[in-house]
């Protein structure tokens, strides 16, 4: 279920993210997902990729500072509204998205979504019991 | 304590004794160097006008260029007969200053590194591991006879060859450890990585000095080691290590200063400063033979401290742990900011040391600070708004801790420059223009 997301600190300077995406593919890692959130000062770059620990070995050996989050990535009915309904549910189990990211896989055509939760053990009930698809970890590497 | 007698003599005596000793002083300098004849000359002193301690102020000082244009003996006033042993600064930035030491200096150093082990409850029953340098550097030889005075069992290491110290450290039975407090970590790391528990050890003391430190790493170096870890301070010029030593109260090191007289002046206007305020550490070394040193501006930056008496029962005044050197100040909108402080505010932030670059700039007519901190994995959050509020946090407490608003940057790892290992820490751009 729970997907392990490397997250790279950046430099808001200019090609600093064409260097650790090089790093990346140096590596022969593929990248499935990603997204940026940045600041005026710096950025935090979120990848989902096929092999995750030679990855982050790959960034560690070349001196980023990363580390790993435990994500969930939803699959979101293709449809008006489809996202908007996952979120209800959310809200009304009372839990907090930190960040979310969108991305659509080829293999399957749908939309997914990657979601960043505090409690992540208790999204992950309370999305199961309301019929969402959770997509397990390895499918989404392997995407 | 090791000379109860000198250390503990009431305060109107000690000054009386200093007064006494500073005339012996003056006198032999004038008479035996040039150098020192010539400057009070110039500021029309005569050895005849200092009746006590009180007329210190009157001396000029004598700076550390000038020591070194004296290379190698001008300073000396004392035969090479009288002469005993030499030791000399390293002489990174020159000539060495090579300081003469007759038998009586040798005597009163070894006596005031005893009193300095004695600080830390060592006694004629202890094994002091010695883990400073020998040779010219004076930590070694100056804590190794210290050992020996006191009647301990001195451990001649000198440093390096980690895995030995720690196996003689743990065979001897050794009490008492003297080194630098950054060999003191890289011996507990080598010493786990050994699989060697140093808590089991009988350590009681450890006098760590010879560069500047925290407290954050004393905090560190008690929990890997089970001794209580001492300030000591002490510098080739005035003797060695020994010149002044924390007691058990780690409040402050209480200064020999029946030997060693301490002022504190403005560095900027040489004019003394009251106890309690911050300034440049200046000595005057009341019984010195070989090389007569008054009011020698060390560079250092501390405090007396304006405290009363401490509970330990020695009666000498304590200076607080260094704070920086007067080359390192750097003066933001009038205000006196130090890298060391920077550092102390951000290892008290997270318990961890992050390499950091303090830019100063001017716009316009204002100073203006920033400083960069590297992200390590210890500070990283995968979440804007922790790092974030871990910049407001550096922001907010520099501000409170200095008083000066600085600009915290936040930049990757490796990207602060680094000069043979060691970074550098401060970048004035306002001296370019």
């Amino acid at each position: 279920m729970k997907v392990r997301q490397i997250s790279i600190f950046l430099e808001n300077r200019s090609g600093r993210l064409a260097s650790v995406l090089k790093e990346v593919g140096r590596a022969g890692v593929n990248i499935r997902a990603l997204s940026l959130a940045d600041t005026s000062d710096f950025g935090i770059l979120r990848l989902i990729v096929d092999d995750v620990d030679k990855g982050v070995q790959a960034l560690k050996g070349t001196g980023h500072t990363v580390s790993l989050t435990e994500v969930l990535a939803v699959e979101v009915p293709d449809r008006p509204g489809g996202l908007a309904g996952i979120l209800d549910v959310l809200s009304a189990a009372n839990l907090n998205v930190e960040y979310m990211y969108a991305f659509v896989s080829r293999a399957t055509e749908k939309a997914m979504v990657v979601f960043r939760f505090e409690q992540i053990d208790a999204a992950i009930a309370a999305l199961q019991k309301a019929g969402v698809s959770v997509v397990e970890a390895d499918k989404v590497y392997a995407l | 304590m090791f000379n109860p007698q000198a250390e503990a003599m009431p305060v109107k005596e000690l000054r009386q004794l200093q007064g006494e000793r500073l005339k012996t002083l003056v006198a032999r300098a004038y008479t035996h160097v040039p150098f020192y004849r010539a400057k009070f000359d110039a500021q029309g002193v005569k050895p005849g006008d200092i009746r006590g301690i009180e007329d210190i102020a009157k001396l000029p000082f004598t700076l550390k260029p000038e020591f070194r244009e004296q290379y190698p003996f001008g300073m000396f006033a004392a035969p090479m007969r009288d002469i005993v042993r030499i030791h000399a600064s390293s002489g990174t930035t020159g000539k060495p200053t090579v300081v003469g030491y007759t038998r009586n200096d040798v005597d009163n150093w070894a006596e005031c590194a005893a009193r300095s082990l004695a600080c830390g409850g060592a006694s004629a029953a202890d094994v002091v591991q010695i883990a400073y340098g020998y040779g010219l550097f004076t930590g070694g030889l100056g804590m190794h006879y210290g050992a020996e005075k006191l009647g301990a069992a001195a451990l001649p290491m000198s440093s390096g060859n980690t895995e030995k110290q720690i196996m003689l450290m743990k065979d001897f039975g050794v009490t008492v450890l003297c080194c630098t407090p950054s060999y003191a970590l890289q011996i507990a790391e080598v010493a786990a990585q050994m699989g060697e528990d140093l808590m089991k050890l009988p350590l009681k003391s450890g006098h760590f000095g010879a560069e500047p430190w925290t407290e954050a790493m004393r905090k560190r170096i008690e929990e890997l080691f089970p001794l209580k870890a001492l300030d000591i301070y002490g510098l080739s010029e005035v003797a060695g290590p020994g010149v002044a030593n924390e007691c058990l109260e780690q409040r402050g090191l209480h200064v020999f200063e029946d030997h060693f007289y301490p002022e504190i002046i403005d560095p900027e206007t040489g004019d003394p400063l009251p106890d309690g305020q911050k300034g440049e550490l200046v000595f005057t070394c009341l019984t010195k033979e070989g090389v007569p040193l008054i009011r020698y501006r060390t560079r250092d930056i501390t405090m007396i401290l304006d405290e009363g008496p401490c509970p330990c029962g020695r009666t000498s005044r304590k200076i607080a742990r260094l704070m920086g050197r007067t080359d390192d100040m750097l003066i933001i909108r009038g205000i006196n900011v130090f890298p060391s402080q920077v550092e102390d505010v951000l290892v008290r932030i997270e318990g961890v040391h992050p390499q950091y670059l303090i830019v100063v700039d001017r716009q316009g007519n204002l100073d203006t600070m920033e400083i960069k901190v590297e992200v390590t994995e210890a500070l990283f959050s995968d979440e804007v708004k922790k790092l974030e509020a871990l910049r407001d946090k550096i922001h907010h407490q520099i501000k409170t801790m200095l008083n000066v608003s600085a600009k915290i940057t936040l930049v990757e790892p490796n990207t602060i420059e680094r000069t043979l290992g060691k970074a550098k820490r401060v970048l004035d751009r306002r001296k370019l223009t």
